[in-house]
């Protein structure tokens, strides 16, 4: 057996990054964020708001939570659409009860069809980001950049035909890009994306199209991930919130702003089991000194000010 | 190894009841050490044609910058919470992290963390390698590590976890003393080997972050318990048998913020006890051939 002498050449062997995208930097040796306010940690939270229609497409893969029985799957249609109608207005009560503002990355397809919360969402203060035209609009490296960029574009007409403002900020479904997403998101003048959890802070892309801002959006501290991939239980969750939080407020007394990022679903978090402990979380959140809660423009504004 | 046969003969039989104590320095009963795996992953990386590096289509965004995540945020704390409890790591190394993020290997460096081999990088594989690309890559190793820290690697651990039957050969000849790539006990041992001597080190795959998290869904409060106990169990057997516990590390696992500070937690559980010798794997396995040559497979 041998490989192709190819496998043992490594062109991209060099310093910094394999690629341009951006430049290697630590998180503890870079000039300090500071927030507004002198605040020390920033919860940022994006409430991913998905329809997934009851025809599932393979291509380039199926979304996360999508259908997963033979045709028609009631069962998976129904409870993410459950999120939709209950479980996000238990999360908008919520929120709205510790005055926290978040960033909702909503499908196109939620506000052609549900305009209504679209517009109870902006009224009580939030931001709307897009997250692609529904949930068979995953993005990879094969879908072809005309369709990739129709599919930004659909996703932000919608969205801001609804909304009245468009979006700056985007979340690809899944996290997943081709390597052409952040050239098409900074060519559809967005101002931040969302998907590289590489880091604890915003920091800047380089593209030919120009820069854009990468907000990470920590997966590990997503509901979906502790929730339903670790199956953990909704008081963990919470324990490791406040966890989380402790460790980034300690370092930002002597390191600068830290973020704090809660990815939520609202047909996980949103079920009645879990929002009692959740409301509590978030109640916890708002009595610690230093805390206050931003949306995703905001931050990336105050960060976008202050870094290269 | 025997190539090809069902035993593939890596190692003789030998039960874990009445074997000769292994006696740690300091009189103590369990060897801990701690193994961050300082890894670089490639975005875009050639394909091996018996292993997939990703599981999505590149770049796999999320597969890929969470495990950036290590080298710009995630070392630095793990590296802290190490130093602040006394723990010098063991590193596992991708090689060409000394091109793409020598700080990183400077910091561990100057920790006085050891270094052994974790292949180039963590995205090309062995599989399928002949002697000569086999070869390569352990000189390009050895090669690597000495410019970039003065070190000579003693140790491997197969890049991804991909082996060819001709590894541990290779390794033994290059002047290797041990493979952290055999999982059979929780003490140093004998491994067979065409030429040179080799011993397996007791890394843990169970106890691995990788594991607690990925594999057992663990809680970080969990995997810290997890850990106590598994210290707890070995400190205790140490003092009839003298053994060995390995914490490997990746930290972009360990190093989150709902992680670390539990870690922290068990770092310094360890280093009250008082049963442990905390130290690296070089250390390990040269007292081990030092003192115990007759165990390690030499004629008396």
């Amino acid at each position: 057996m041998t490989l192709d002498p190819s496998y043992l050449e490594y062109p991209r062997r060099r310093l910094g990054m394999d690629h341009d995208l951006y430049p290697w930097s630590n998180l503890f040796t870079r000039p300090a964020i500071r927030w507004p306010d002198g605040r020390r940690v920033l919860t940022w939270i994006v409430i991913d708001l998905e329809w997934f229609p009851i025809t599932p497409n393979d291509t380039p893969f199926r979304a996360p939570g999508h259908m997963q029985t033979a045709y028609p799957d009631y069962r998976h249609y129904t409870s993410r659409d459950y999120g939709n109608r209950v479980g996000i207005y238990r999360l908008l009560d919520a929120l709205k009860a510790v005055g926290a503002r978040v960033s909702v990355a909503a499908n196109g397809a939620i506000a052609q069809r549900y305009p209504g919360l679209i517009a109870d969402i902006v009224a009580e203060g939030h931001e709307i980001i897009a997250h692609s035209t529904d949930m068979n609009g995953t993005i990879a490296t094969g879908i072809g950049e005309q369709a990739e960029r129709a599919l930004i574009a659909q996703s932000l007409d919608a969205l801001e035909q609804v909304s009245g403002a468009r979006p700056t900020g985007w979340l690809s479904i899944a996290r997943s890009q081709s390597f052409d997403t952040p050239r098409l998101l900074a060519e559809a003048g967005l101002h931040y994306m969302c998907d590289w959890v590489n880091d604890d802070l915003p920091y800047r892309m380089s593209t030919p199209a120009g820069p854009i801002l990468n907000l990470p959006l920590n997966h590990e501290l997503s509901d979906r991930q502790v929730l339903n991939v670790q199956q953990q239980s909704i008081d963990s969750y919470c324990e490791q919130i406040r966890d989380a939080f402790g460790w980034l407020d300690a370092e930002a007394q002597h390191h600068g702003g830290r973020l704090l990022p809660l990815n939520l679903t609202p047909y996980i978090i949103g079920l009645p089991y879990r929002m009692a402990a959740f409301e509590r979380l978030l109640a916890w959140l708002a009595a610690q000194p230093g805390h206050a809660f931003a949306r995703g423009d905001a931050i990336a504004a105050t960060a976008g000010s202050q870094i290269a | 190894m025997r190539e090809g046969q069902a035993d593939p003969g890596l190692y003789d039989y030998n039960g874990y009841r009445d074997r000769p104590r292994i006696v740690w320095p300091g009189d103590k009963q369990v060897a801990v050490w701690v193994s961050p795996n300082l890894e670089f992953y490639e975005l875009d990386p050639a394909i091996n044609p018996h292993r997939k590096s990703w599981p999505k289509p590149h770049p796999d965004v999320v597969g890929y910058s969470h495990r950036d995540y290590a080298n710009r945020v995630g070392h630095w704390r793990m590296a802290e919470a190490m130093e602040r409890h006394g723990f010098k790591g063991s590193v596992s190394l991708s090689v060409a992290l000394c091109q793409h993020v020598p700080d990183v290997v400077e910091n561990a460096s100057q920790l006085g963390w050891e270094f052994f081999s974790h292949g180039i990088y963590n995205t090309r594989y062995s599989y399928g390698m002949d002697e000569a690309q086999e070869r390569a890559i352990i000189e390009d190793s050895i090669r690597t590590v000495r410019d970039a820290t003065g070190q000579t690697i003693r140790g491997w651990l197969a890049p991804a976890l991909t082996h060819t039957p001709r590894t541990l050969d290779l390794i033994a000849e290059y002047g290797l003393t041990y493979t952290c790539d055999l999982y059979h006990d929780d003490q140093p041992m004998p491994v067979n080997v065409a030429s040179g001597r080799l011993i397996s080190m007791p890394y843990s795959l169970e106890v691995n972050d990788h594991y607690g998290f990925f594999i057992y869904n663990m809680s970080p409060r969990e995997y810290a318990d997890t850990l106590i106990r598994q210290y707890d169990r070995l400190a205790q057997e140490g003092a009839a048998s003298g053994t060995v516990m390995c914490i490997p590390l990746h930290s972009y696992l360990i190093g989150q913020p709902h992680r670390i500070g539990p870690f922290a937690e068990v770092l310094r559980h360890i280093a009250a006890d008082g049963r442990a010798w905390i130290t690296r794997s070089g250390d390990i396995a040269e007292h081990y051939l030092t003192h115990y040559a007759d165990l390690a497979g030499d004629a008396a």
